[in-house]
């Protein structure tokens, strides 16, 4: 079955998230995948959706009053495999450019593959989480990289394994 | 529980605290290894009293260890007694060189930090530990065994004097929080 890319952004408010869902329903999009959050007082939506057309959608979020919209048509794409072992990375330090970049660079050189990332601005305090898929016996490895990145950033980093406890 | 905490009150370290400013991240002492004290030297006992009148003007603190207000020194206070999530509670205590020797129990909880005040964040703490630390004067050790939220506040006291925050340890991506302001 088809499937849709779908973006929504704009300032948060009180009923968005309705909003937004409503008008999917509206034209019978089921929401698959989704997630929602908000960056800095934007209201942030991403879903992949099935059931519906792209102009359909379109045409169903144009009403919402202030926010950005994107639909687009995609092929589904099947889960990757889960290659390698759960990881998290921890960085925080003074703001400044480029530390997203730089951490991002030296995980994906260790074959490291980032499944999920926040990161937070908080006055002068800029923090970033990543979880990350290691290849087997590649940790250490990636450990002294990022300690090197880290120090030339001029932030803290710590990577450690993720726990799942399956219960 | 030792009898030497028991009997352990702020008052036997025999001078006034001064209340200090606490110090937020990114500051560099939050990520160094705090040193190992002499706990009989005057200045850590100094620091032991200004800690505790630190943590008492602080609302809502129940721990605070000498990297927050700027000594790179493996030294803290704790006080958990009012807290709704505390079983266990050896009231007010400063311990120094502190290690956590057992640790069972692990669970999940959410933990704020003054030194990072926007932000929350889900940690795995062990809810049994057993902490050997001396105590700040007489050097006398102690050997604590504790549990709930007075062994989780150990636990980030300790990891701040080894230049730790809760940032390095939180559960995942989703397990930072912004720190919800109520008027
Ligand atoms: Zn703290």
């Amino acid at each position: 079955m088809n499937e849709l890319a779908i973006t929504v952004i704009g300032p948060d408010r009180t009923g968005i998230v309705a909003e937004v869902s409503e008008a999917l329903a509206g034209v019978g999009a089921n929401l698959s995948d989704s997630t929602m959050t908000r960056l800095r007082g934007h209201f942030a939506m991403t879903l992949i959706c099935t059931g519906a057309a792209a102009e359909d959608v379109e045409k169903a979020l144009a009403p919402l009053q202030g926010v950005l919209t994107t639909v687009r048509a995609v092929a589904p794409e099947a889960d990757a495999d889960v290659a390698g072992e759960p990881y998290l990375v921890s960085v925080h330090g003074a703001d400044r450019l480029g530390i997203v970049a730089a951490v991002t660079r030296v995980v994906a050189a260790a074959g490291g593959n980032i499944t999920d990332l926040t990161t937070r601005l908080t006055g002068p305090l800029y923090v970033l989480i990543a979880e990350v898929d290691v290849p087997a016996g590649r940790a250490d490895d990636l450990a002294a990289q990022l300690a090197v990145a880290a120090q030339e950033l001029g932030v803290e980093v710590t990577l450690r394994r993720a726990e799942s406890d399956v219960l | 529980m030792s009898d030497a905490l028991a009997d352990w009150k702020p008052d036997v370290l025999g001078v006034e605290g001064k209340v200090l400013p606490v110090v937020t991240a990114p500051a560099g002492v939050l990520s160094s290894e705090g040193a190992e004290v002499d706990p009989a030297d005057p200045a850590v006992v100094q620091l032991a009293a200004d800690l505790v009148a630190t943590m008492r003007v602080s609302p809502g603190c129940v721990g605070l260890a000498a990297p927050q207000v700027g000594v790179g020194a493996q030294v803290f206070v704790v006080d958990v007694t009012e807290h709704p999530k505390t079983v266990t509670a050896h009231g007010t205590f400063v311990l120094c060189n502190a290690r956590v020797v057992e640790a069972s129990r692990w669970r999940p909880g959410r933990e704020g930090c003054m030194s990072v005040p926007d932000l929350t964040g889900d940690v795995k703490r062990a809810g049994r530990v057993v902490v050997e630390a001396v105590l700040p004067g007489t050097g006398e050790p102690v050997r604590l065994t504790t549990d709930a939220f007075e062994a989780r506040a150990l636990q980030h006291e300790i990891d701040h004097c080894a230049g730790k925050l809760f940032l390095d340890r939180v559960a995942g991506a989703h397990a930072i929080y912004q720190r919800k302001v109520y008027l």
